[in-house]
């Protein structure tokens, strides 16, 4: 204890070199609007800025990396609130409350959650990062394909409640969903499929970005266009207003959701740890969860601040999360820790189990840096805030043609093929025209970013079992989960039992 | 509404029907000690997809839904005209991505949205059309260094290469 | 259809530039970049042949190779058949390069409805060749040799789990040549990547696997796995104590290029400019030291001596496939 102690505080010593600061402080800006822009995310931002840390040191090198990292996860919200887009799938549960509350003229309210829940969830989990590593990385190690699959299904799970009331649409939705993600190549029989028309654009699957950006911008702007007509073209994107006053409200109803932004960190951040899982199942299970325990279900999707608050702690503490099989194991647990590696791969240090003996001074200064671009990112970003604010009062006239740009570029950056341009302005006409009839769209979005991960998982079990499902409950850490899993997906069955056995009690009372 | 109800179920069970047909062209079967084929996960989901179809046209049928109750007009005229309007622009910018490029095709949609369908003053139009490729290319291209569509190569060759000679 | 009217109108654009510069001084001079190079990487991002090829773009741009940048651009479908396509089509491009792997030599031949000829492609340099072994686990005591992985793999049958990257491809080549060589029954299941390949088997959900030394180097640094054999003609300098398979009586090599193509038809001037480009990286201080970690072999090769490699390592893989039977002869 004292020993980490030490090397921490000598950690704080390194990441607060003139330099190193100034890096710190500098990559929490550049990430924070990559990461605000749709389309770019942390994966992006921390890709293409790899090659400029050949000019710093390796520390300061990570340190930047890390700094543009965290910036993108605190901006992948402010696109997920100001325009309903994710720019990232990590930020896709933050649209679904986020969203309502701008629209109810409260973006600064939820503009604020993301970045304190941010706050907390990064903060807690460089607390565990410090003084709990070691023996995470072992969990983590031991995590195949079977729990991964597990974990899969406790993620469909957690969101069970949440499409529409219209049952055959959720379902249609997910399953739409689903299919999406098998587009391309089947990995396990190595043989190409759903290629439409034999067109190459389909080797590469449906980027989950597309379907989003198609759905959440195109087809969302579409469907703000119409309002825009019917009202008579007075419609604004929110009419928040911010001053010092509501700041401090907003402020003091946040202490009172310290519950959900705790349960959404550690959460996110034992699920950041998995190998393969990343930030996104963890925040989405974290709102599931949030929605489950909470007093007033029927709030969430309609603008609940705990829906802001849930995901958010989590995204951010399980990209801290996901530093430590990378560190201690040379396992990414994103794809941006996959890029991060990379660097450090460059630089002249081997990940691993010796990283932390061998080079103390990275490590540390890592880890303080990340306290330090905590902070720091948190500060910038309500700074920030007016200025977006100011920007959604634009007339919707100046502001949507904007949209659509950031959009029809934010659909082609990521893969730089016109394909995925021309599938995005298909799904987002067709979601225009499903969303006027009641279809509930957010479970496609959540299935094309699961299916990728569970269908493979699910099948590697099977052929390492011989097809027996018996894999998934005889194994240490997948039993668990699984059953978990399957309580929480037959709980809304249980529920009317559950109701008709206590009803009749009540009765005969 | 109520018509555009059962063409959307119509038209999406059709197009389960297609999925199932196109995930078939891999086993969709269970492959002993190997578990399901290529084909299976899309091929099966689809026939959900399907059934769900079915559902939602006999929920259409008993008018049990929103939608299905409703008598009002799923795109009234002038709604068809605003979305389409805006979605036709839409496509057409893309369409000169390949011809005129991106920073070709962004002045002219903003021209056409901001001035025609926004009805702004020319002074704002001008301010959006400039602003709009330029902060597109120093963001992307210059400092991101991913390089969007320049449309024909005659254009990046005269306009652009003299820009990469001095930014890049 | 849009490609041949574009050409079309370019053309025509270009006759009536050309005719209105004519008289300038026409640029005979050797090749020089005019706009950014596009590095096209058969994979995704993050995997292994995305670091390679962002641990060359850095070097480029630490010792200011090239004049202007050279930018990665992903296209990993298809097992690199959607990488090819795309290089096919951008037939007579001087500023497009691509890093290519093994499936240069195997996605043509499994999906000959691609059309792609490798042939046809502009041989760069090969960078590097990567070279495979076969691993276990350490927690395996048991087994210290090729002939106790046979015995304990021949005791489980189709019980023992082989790990490695995607169907038909180099893992899968290995492992079906193990299995025949010495009589055994493994299963082969695909994972995405090397990387998840070595976790596998260092976290004990798979039995052997047969990593790229770089791959499984932080765990063999750790002592979780241990190489058995390599398929080398000589031993690698890292695992000194891991004979090759020659030496234990079979007689296999086998290697993956690590390769920069350019695109089909591309001008013999930006040809050798990219050669040119090519050998400063090879020759680097950090290409070489990369190559020393990563246990990375073989001389740089370009021009005629490239292509005549790649025909002779086309006709390798063409036999293996059959072999295999994932193709017909």
């Amino acid at each position: 204890m004292v020993e980490i102690i030490t090397l921490l505080w000598n950690g704080f010593a390194i990441a607060f070199e003139p330099v190193n600061l100034m890096l710190i402080i500098g990559g929490c800006t550049v990430g924070l609007f990559i990461g605000a822009m749709p389309g770019l995310g942390s994966v992006n931002g921390v890709a293409i800025l790899l090659p400029l840390t050949f000019l710093v040191p390796p520390t300061g090198a990570i340190m930047f990396l890390a700094a543009i990292y965290y910036g993108a996860m605190y901006g992948g919200a402010i696109s997920s609130i100001m325009l309903g887009i994710p720019g990232a799938s990590t930020a896709v549960a933050t649209t679904f409350d986020g969203r309502p509350l701008a629209k109810l003229g409260m973006a600064d309210k939820a503009l604020t959650a993301a970045a304190v829940a941010s706050f907390v969830g990064g903060s807690i989990s460089v607390l565990l990062f410090t003084f709990l590593a070691p023996p995470l990385a072992h969990v983590a190690l031991r995590f195949g394909a079977p729990e991964e699959f597990s974990l899969m299904m406790l993620a469909f799970a957690t969101f069970i409640g949440l499409g529409g009331d219209d049952i055959p649409k959720t379902i249609f939705s997910i399953c739409i969903g689903l299919v999406l993600a098998a587009v391309g190549l089947d990995i396990i029989s190595g043989e190409p499929r759903l290629v439409f028309g034999n067109i190459t654009g389909f080797l590469h699957g449906i980027n989950f970005l597309v379907l989003a950006i198609g759905i959440y911008g195109i087809g969302e702007m579409l469907w703000t266009v119409e309002e825009h007509y019917k009202a008579g073209g007075k419609s604004m994107m929110s009419d928040a207003v911010i001053t010092v006053q509501r700041t401090m409200a907003n402020l003091k109803e946040l202490l009172g959701t310290w519950k959900t932004a705790l349960m959404g960190s550690f959460l996110g951040y034992f699920v950041g740890i998995l190998p393969a899982a990343g930030a996104t199942p963890g925040s989405l299970m974290a709102y599931g969860i949030a929605k489950q325990i909470s007093h007033e279900p029927e709030k969430f999707g309609k603008g609940a601040v705990e829906g802001v608050v849930a995901p958010e702690s989590a995204n951010n503490a399980a990209s801290t999360g996901s530093m430590l099989p990378m560190l201690t194991l040379g396992i990414p647990g994103s794809p941006t820790t996959a890029i991060l590696l990379g660097g450090m791969v460059i630089w002249g240090l081997e990940p691993g189990p010796r990283l932390f003996t061998d080079h103390a001074d990275f490590v540390w200064g890592l880890i303080a840096s990340l306290y330090a671009a905590n902070f720091f990112a948190v500060i910038i970003n309500i700074a920030f805030i007016p200025a977006f604010i100011w920007v959604l009062k634009l007339p919707f006239t100046l502001l949507a043609p904007i949209i659509f740009v950031l959009c029809l570029i934010g659909g082609y950056a990521p893969t730089q093929d016109m394909h995925d341009v021309w599938l995005m302005i298909i799904f987002g006409i067709v979601g225009y025209l499903m969303r006027k009839l009641d279809y509930p769209l957010a479970p496609a979005v959540l299935a094309i970013v699961l299916g990728p991960l569970a269908e493979p998982a699910l099948r590697q079990s099977l052929l390492i079992s011989s097809g027996e499902f018996s894999i998934f409950f005889t194994r240490v850490y997948s039993a668990p989960i699984m059953i978990c899993a399957l309580i929480l997906l037959f709980l809304p069955l249980l529920k009317p039992v559950i109701r008709l056995v206590g009803g009749r009690k009540t009765a005969r009372r | 509404m109520r018509k555009a109800e059962f063409v959307m179920a119509a038209v999406m069970g059709i197009f389960s029907l297609y999925l199932m047909w196109k995930s078939a062209e891999l086993p969709v079967g269970w492959i002993p000690e190997e578990g399901p084929g290529g084909g299976a996960w899309p091929f099966w989901l689809s026939a959900v997809m399907l059934i769900c179809c079915v559902l939602i046209l006999i929920n259409w049928y008993r008018r049990k839904t929103p939608p299905s109750q409703s008598d009002e007009v799923y795109m009234d005229r002038g709604t068809t005209v605003a979305v389409g309007l805006v979605a036709g622009s839409l496509i057409v910018t893309v369409a000169l991505f390949y011809v005129i490029g991106v920073y070709g095709a962004l002045p002219l949609f903003m021209i056409f949205y901001v001035r025609y369908l926004g009805r702004h003053s020319w002074p704002a139009t001008a301010a959006m059309a400039a602003i709009a490729p330029v902060a597109t290319f120093f963001f992307f291209d210059i400092a991101l260094k991913i390089t969007l569509p320049k449309g024909l190569p005659i254009i990046e060759e005269t306009i652009f290469y003299p820009l990469y000679k001095i930014f890049l | 259809m849009i490609h041949s009217r574009r050409k079309l109108l370019g053309l025509g654009l270009a006759l009536g530039v050309g005719l209105a510069a004519f008289g300038l001084p026409k640029t005979a001079m050797a090749f020089e970049p005019q706009k950014p190079i596009e590095f096209v990487v058969m994979a995704g991002k993050g995997g292994g042949a995305d670091k390679a090829v962002r641990f060359m773009q850095s070097i480029i741009a630490k010792h200011k190779l090239a004049p202007v940048p050279v930018t990665p651009i992903n296209k990993p479908g298809g097992s690199g058949a959607e990488a090819l396509v795309y290089l096919k089509q951008k037939k007579g491009d001087n500023h497009t390069i691509m890093f290519t792997l093994n499936s240069f030599y195997t996605t043509p031949l499994r999906q000959p409805a691609l059309g792609v000829n490798i042939e046809n492609f502009t041989p760069v340099a090969r960078m590097a060749e990567d070279t495979f072994c076969l691993w276990v686990n350490s927690d395996r005591k048991d087994i210290n040799s090729v002939d106790d992985f046979v015995k304990a793999a021949k005791a489980k049958g189709k019980d023992w789990i082989m790990a490695g990257t995607g169907k038909a491809s180099e893992d899968n080549l290995l492992t079906d040549f193990l299995n025949s060589a010495y009589g055994l029954q493994m299963k082969y299941v695909p994972y995405k990547g090397g990387g998840k390949v070595a976790k596998e088997l260092a976290g004990n959900n798979a039995n052997s696997t047969v990593n790229n030394p770089s791959e499984q180097l932080g765990f063999f640094e750790a002592g979780t796995t241990k190489p058995l054999a390599c398929f080398t003609p000589e031993r690698i300098g890292l695992f000194k104590d891991a004979p090759t398979f020659k030496e234990i009586g079979k007689d296999f090599v086998y290697f993956m290029q690590r390769t920069v193509v350019g695109a089909p038809g591309m001008s013999k001037d930006a040809a050798s400019y990219y050669q040119g480009l090519f050998t400063k990286v090879f020759n680097s201080e950090e290409w070489q030291g990369y190559m020393k970690k990563k246990a990375l072999q073989g001389d740089m090769l370009s021009g005629s001596a490239l292509m005549d490699y790649w025909k002779r390592e086309r006709d390798i893989h063409k036999q293996m496939l059959i072999k295999m039977g994932a193709i017909k002869g």
